[in-house]
């Protein structure tokens, strides 16, 4: 049988490696160019073995490289997606949790509306959103401002985080909900000491969701932002259209875009496993 | 004092009723069990008494204080659930004393609680470990244990032995009874099992569609089903419901089943009951229990009747076998002795103890007498 099956799984694993290559291709070239002086680049072509590992283009582009007139590298753009990805990460996670616990397991009145309107936000496309939010920001004084992208990523975020929560929070039994009644303990107290501690799958599936798509997220970073204020993917846009010298510094730029890739990628080989099992972890016994 | 007194409840989900006028008084100290198939509204009711559900009509009393306004936490009362709905997140101590901690009970009166159940329960060494940690068993002692850590006025458990296999559940149903006696306090029980019924309550509430069909001990339930549901839903193989006339001869009262024709059936009823005199030459319906109907080897000190009928079907069950047999075309089960072997389609004699039987009016299906 296993003899029979032999040559289809050779070609199997062959399609699948084919595509593996396919898609790892790209980074591979990034990878290695970012070894590569811009020199370099320019005698030969954009693909290529480094002749000799250029170090120096992961520092440049680390905190000397010059983007905007300012000579300090992404490393300061890497802070200001720090800021704004945290607070709006664990923002918009907590106020999911909360209302995901309150249409799923306190019902109350409308309570299916006010979920289905929460969750239309999953599907307005963020460009649509663009106006509003620029008249919301210029009223409330934050334009230009880190803070104001935080504002943006958490409310923007409660419909995913409030789809997530809910569905999770759905397999919590009636009865346990119950019981807390009878015990007396009233709405945070519930959720505190009974929800909660089931939840840690679920948030850190959130978390993890939250934090790639605002860290990786460009176009409101590169709208209600200009210089400083920016996160790091609006300041990788600048480094590739700062004409530094004559020479285009792809080494630099590729060194660039693989720090600012490296939050995301650590998460997902870190989180990647927890992500998956949340995703389908069942029923809480 | 009544420890629940029930006026008029009503309870709609939509355009369904669920509970269609319930009226329902529990004594201190009872034993209440509310049994019925599924559907028939028994959590509900149980429901509304926590206060977990809202009625659309009538009032809820508990111990004398009308209870419709005050939240679950505030009535005085406990619950057991199904699911046992133990705070997985917990260990049992930390489930035990969570309802005294949201009631701020201070912590040296709580672990005293704790002490007492935990022995009265044996879930002493349990008290560290997290419900997944523990066989169903014994998360059902726990579910007990914080219910009645609580000492309240009113124990509901809603059909708390459902989830245990079937070894476990006659252990337990023992151990709740025994407790009951030991505690001495009031308990309204769901169940849809009624042998749990008829071993635990006091009285039994029998259910059907939103209304109690019938509250009464459970001999009484048993013995005198107040309609046709009562009887048929009672007893596994349930009571006889055979139509039949009512005659008077010589002897008195017997109700003749298939009346006119040849094969007719003629049971002397020897009870007499003066309830019935007005059904005489009228259609009822005979209800009589299968274990008053033998095959003819039982010996008797009473007297009975003899009759025959065409053998349809037997069940053995080992302790007895349950015979499915056609008298005068009205189709009766008999329970006979486990060493009687009746081929089916044959005839044979069978003895019948009319001394219990009941008569039911076939229109309203209530009992007569």
């Amino acid at each position: 049988m296993i003899d029979v099956m032999r040559p289809g799984r050779w070609l199997l694993y062959a399609v699948l490696a084919a595509f593996a290559v396919f898609f790892l291709l790209p980074l591979a070239v990034v990878i290695l160019n970012s070894f590569r002086t811009a020199q370099e680049i320019a005698r030969s072509s954009v693909i290529g073995w480094p002749a000799t590992l250029a170090w120096q283009n992961w520092v440049q582009a680390w905190s000397g490289y010059c983007i905007a007139q300012r000579c300090e590298g992404i490393q300061p753009y890497m802070v200001n997606s720090f800021l704004l990805v945290i607070p709006a990460t664990l923002l918009s996670t907590a106020l999911g949790a909360v209302a995901g616990y309150s249409v799923s397991l306190w019902r109350f009145r409308g309570d299916n509306v006010l979920f289905a309107i929460v969750v239309m936000g999953v599907f307005l496309p963020e460009q649509m959103k663009l106006i509003p939010w620029a008249l919301v920001l210029r009223d409330l004084g934050l334009s230009n401002t880190i803070t104001a992208l935080v504002l943006i990523h958490t409310v923007q975020g409660i419909s995913f985080t409030t789809l997530f929560c809910r569905n999770y929070f759905l397999g919590i039994p009636q009865d346990l909900m119950k019981a807390a009644r009878v015990d007396g303990a009233g709405y945070f107290r519930t959720f505190w000491r009974i929800v909660l501690p089931l939840s840690p799958p679920i948030l850190i599936v959130t978390v993890i969701w939250q934090f790639t798509g605002i860290w990786n997220e460009f176009l409101y970073g590169v709208t209600f932002t200009t210089g400083e204020q920016q996160p790091v993917t609006a300041a990788l846009i600048a480094i590739s259209t700062t004409p530094a010298t004559d020479l285009v510094e792809y080494g630099i730029q590729s060194a660039a875009v693989l720090l600012a890739a490296l939050p995301t990628l650590l998460v997902y080989f870190f989180g990647g496993r927890y992500f998956m099992r949340g995703l389908t972890a069942g029923a809480i016994k | 004092m009544a420890a629940l007194g029930i006026r008029g409840l009503h309870k709609r989900f939509g355009s369904t009723e669920v509970l269609k006028g319930i009226d329902l008084t529990v004594e201190n100290g009872e034993f209440a069990v509310l049994l019925g198939p599924s559907g028939c509204g028994k959590s509900t009711l149980l429901n509304v008494i926590a206060g977990l559900e809202q009625p659309d009509g009538g009032t809820v009393e508990i111990g004398d204080r009308v209870v419709n306004a005050i939240p679950p936490k505030d009535r005085d009362i406990a619950m057991v659930f199904q699911s046992y709905a133990l705070y997985p997140a917990m260990t049992v101590r930390r489930n035990i004393t969570f309802g005294m901690e949201c009631r701020g009970v201070p912590k040296p009166q709580q672990d005293e609680a704790v002490a007492r159940v935990a022995t009265l329960l044996q879930i002493d060494g349990l008290l560290e470990r997290k419900p997944s940690q523990l066989s169903g068993g014994q998360r059902q002692r726990v579910a007990m244990g914080r219910a009645l850590v609580r000492d309240p006025l009113l124990f509901l458990f809603d059909e708390p032995l459902s989830n245990l296999d079937a070894r476990l559940r006659v252990d337990m149903r023992g151990e709740i009874k025994q407790l009951h006696a030991r505690i001495a306090s009031t308990i309204v029980y769901v169940t849809h099992d009624q042998i749990e019924a008829m071993t635990m309550a006091s009285r039994i509430a029998v259910m059907d569609r939103g209304e109690i069909q019938q509250f009464a001990a459970p001999e009484v339930v048993y013995g005198k089903p107040a309609n046709l549901f009562v009887a048929r839903f009672l007893g596994t193989p349930p009571m006889n419901t055979i139509a039949a006339r009512l005659a008077h001869d010589s002897e008195g009262l017997a109700a003749v089943i298939g009346a006119g024709r040849p094969d007719e059936v003629r049971l002397p009823l020897p009870a007499q009951p003066a309830a019935a005199r007005d059904w005489i030459d009228r259609d009822v319906f005979l209800g009589i229990r299968p274990e008053c109907i033998s095959d003819v080897g039982r010996r008797t000190d009473f007297p009975t009747a003899r009759f025959d009928a065409e053998v349809v079907m037997s069940e053995p069950t080992g302790a007895e076998t349950v015979v499915l047999a056609r008298a005068a075309g009205e189709r009766l089960r008999a329970r006979v002795a486990p060493d009687v072997r009746l081929p089916s389609g044959q005839r044979a004699p069978f003895l019948a103890d009319t001394r219990t039987a009941c008569l039911f009016d076939p229109k309203t299906e209530r009992l007569i007498a």
